[in-house]
């Protein structure tokens, strides 16, 4: 049975499951309490954990971070509420230096079993340091795993799974989405890191769509179906681990792929992909594999500015037009 | 001997051989360099044993400690083996790290060691984090964070400071100030006095001889104690010196520090020759005693060196492995190759 559910809703469950599951999952960040983060995602927990349990800390992002890494070698598995995903650069040191190494550098013996929530996503209004998408920076950081949920669905049973996980997992959930619904199994579920997901079928052309971008994907598809193309979509789930069986089966059948991610277009998530479909995939390949990321310049406040910055179903499907098409493709 | 005497004797041994075990360990890596038989480089803490003898003498396996890129002193004086940390600096696969991590980032979680850290200040937040799963999980445990004056300018130390004492959490800042900030004099990064930044935050800061290993473990017997009974956090100051520059290769360093400057402090202050002297004076030992201590651990130490010099590498398959807990082998798995 499914119930429709909010992306907020779903966090919310997955974090109060696991908290009841297992007494060593805490919460802490700044305003995770009462307040329940500004987008309101965790309110009630704090009433029914309380405060040894919920902890709100003052505004010093690397310094809960820090904390959080000790408490997690130590027994405890810390949930860091990161405010937003732009704040990523105040951590940097605790969870690439310290969280990220920490099993490796000990030859195994000690572990950082932590999950950082935070976000991604522009179009907020919310100009360039409360705006960007940010999770090829962690990425590429041996160590870390990372997690793109891309709609309720996901972001409960992702969220399960990485608080359950021995390591390090960043999770970015796109802003713009916390109030969409999504049908939600009432019984417990997880979704295991590293597994992809082919959301629609078809013979022509794959977008790859992470977060949001996949919700851009099957707008795309749509508008492909009334033009005659058959799309097929698929969202990765997870860029560590990436589930390359499952992009490479998809192109290996279309022929064709646009990648489309949020992040900063250059050196970022759809080059990344990209080069791997490049690597494995291409003498099946019947045209270039097309990157379509966020613009490459800092996102802008003005609304007329901001919405050029991001991919669109409408942009998608115009690429995905010309490759089938065989003509050349002006990306983004 | 009365019994509370004879205790007391064979804790003052013990920390007798284990300042000159860590002196014997760093005078042996030196020269492991100075003989290109060591990868890289390394910290010596020569002349610092008093400050992580005297604190890890307060504490037991179950406390935590995190350390520095100067961590060796503190990894044996937590209780770790010659061999095996011999054995880490030269990359071998029997080292406390399997020789993924080297000098600088020796861990023996055993022994309640959770890591040296080559990040200046690094480990403030660990250790913090730490001391709140002690109070988190109900475990009796202290946790103390070693860190250099040079860790002082970072600003991480501050925001975990604050928490720690809002939330009164069982850990020991204890900041070994050796004089000089890497190739810089202390008095030319600090404003106004270490003590009072602590104090700042309502935080109980002490000022001690970290050439005096006694007073050093006077003092943190007793602050140990008391963040046992949910007094902490505390602040230490140990006034201190390192013999050597802060690295191994720093041979040049007269300009920043002078000869006659170093000649001084190990002629006057050398925490293992004093305490040899008192525990001389008080009749705790002979000197024939210390000498055989002395000779024991040197060659003890010689064999260590030996034994891990002939130690295998790690095999080649071990690159990709403790990548991930639970992942044999990380690049398939980041891939999507199933586990």
């Amino acid at each position: 049975m499914t119930r429709d559910i909010t992306l907020s809703q779903a966090v919310n469950e997955a974090i109060a499951e696991e908290m009841r599951r297992d007494e060593t999952v805490i919460l802490i960040g700044e305003d995770v309490a009462e307040a329940g983060t500004p987008f309101k995602v965790l309110s009630g927990l704090v009433e029914e954990f309380g405060t040894d349990r919920v902890i709100d800390t003052p505004i010093a992002e690397p310094g809960f971070m820090g904390i959080a890494v000790g408490a997690a070698m130590t027994g405890l598995r810390p949930i860091v509420d990161l405010m937003f995903g732009d704040f990523l650069y105040l951590v940097m040191d605790q969870l690439c230096n310290q969280a990220a190494k920490t099993h490796y550098m000990s030859g195994g013996k000690l572990n950082v079993p932590l999950v950082l929530r935070t976000n991604l996503g522009a179009t907020r209004r919310s100009a360039a340091q409360h705006s960007q998408s940010l999770h090829a920076l962690v990425a590429h950081i041996p160590g870390l795993k990372v997690a793109m949920p891309s709609s309720a669905y996901e972001a409960k049973g992702l969220l399960k799974a990485a608080i359950r996980d021995d390591n390090p997992v960043v999770i970015f959930e796109d802003k713009l989405m916390y109030q969409d619904k999504a049908p939600v199994p009432e019984e417990e579920y997880l979704l295991p890191l590293g597994e992809a997901a082919i959301l629609r079928e078809g013979p022509e052309v794959t977008l790859i769509g992470t977060s949001s971008m996949r919700q851009v994907c099957e707008k795309a598809a749509e508008i492909l179906e009334a033009d005659g193309i058959g799309a097929e979509v698929v969202d990765p789930r997870t860029l560590v681990p990436l589930d390359e069986g499952t992009i490479l089966g998809s192109v290996r059948k279309t022929s064709r792929a646009i990648v489309v991610d949020e992040g900063h277009q250059n050196f970022g998530v759809t080059a990344e992909i990209a080069a791997r479909i490049s690597e494995k995939a291409f003498y099946y390949l019947d045209a270039p594999v097309i990157r379509m990321g966020a613009m490459d310049v800092p996102v802008p406040f003005s609304p007329a500015l901001e919405d050029l910055t991001v991919p669109t179903p409408e942009g998608v499907a115009a690429n995905a037009r010309a490759l089938v098409r065989g003509v050349p493709v002006h990306a983004p | 001997m009365p019994r509370d005497k004879q205790a007391n004797a064979e804790a003052y041994l013990r920390m007798y051989r284990q300042m000159v075990r860590i002196r014997a360990f760093e005078d042996n890596a030196n020269q492991l360099y100075l003989n290109a038989k060591m990868p890289g480089l390394t910290h010596m803490y020569s002349g610092q044993e008093a400050v992580a003898v005297g604190i890890c003498e307060a504490l037991t396996d179950e406390d935590r400690i995190t350390s520095t890129h100067r961590g060796h002193g503190h990894c044996l004086a937590k209780g770790a083996e010659l061999k095996l940390m011999f054995c880490e600096l030269l990359g071998k696969e029997e080292g406390y790290c399997r020789g993924k991590g080297g000098s600088m980032h020796i861990a023996d979680q055993a022994h309640g060691n959770l890591g040296a850290n080559a990040i200046v200040g690094g480990s403030a937040g660990i250790a913090t984090g730490a001391a709140l799963s002690a109070k988190r999980l109900g475990r009796n445990y202290v946790t103390v964070c070693f860190f250099g004056d040079g860790a002082t300018a970072q600003g991480l130390w501050y925001e975990v400071m604050n928490m720690a004492a809002l939330w009164k959490l069982p850990v020991i800042y204890a900041c070994e100030n050796n004089g000089y900030s890497e190739y810089t004099s202390t008095d030319e990064v600090v404003a106004g006095s270490l003590t009072a930044r602590a104090e700042a935050f309502g935080i109980e800061a002490h000022q001690v001889d970290g050439q005096d290993v006694l007073a050093v473990n006077k003092c943190s017997t007793e602050l140990a104690e008391r963040c046992r009974r949910g007094e902490g956090p505390f602040f230490m100051e140990l006034e201190t010196y390192r013999y050597h520059g802060h690295h191994v290769g720093d041979i040049n360093r007269d300009y920043y520090r002078s000869k006659e400057e170093e000649a001084r402090w190990k002629a006057d202050r050398d925490p293992i020759i004093n305490f040899g002297r008192w525990l001389l004076s008080e009749g705790v030992a002979t000197k024939k005693e210390l000498v055989a201590i002395d000779s024991e651990i040197g060659d003890e130490a010689a064999a260590a060196v030996e034994y891990a010099l002939a130690a295998p590498y790690p095999d080649a398959i071990e690159v990709d492995m403790h990548v991930f807990k639970g992942v044999e082998h990380a690049l398939p798995y980041m891939s999507g190759a199933r586990q």
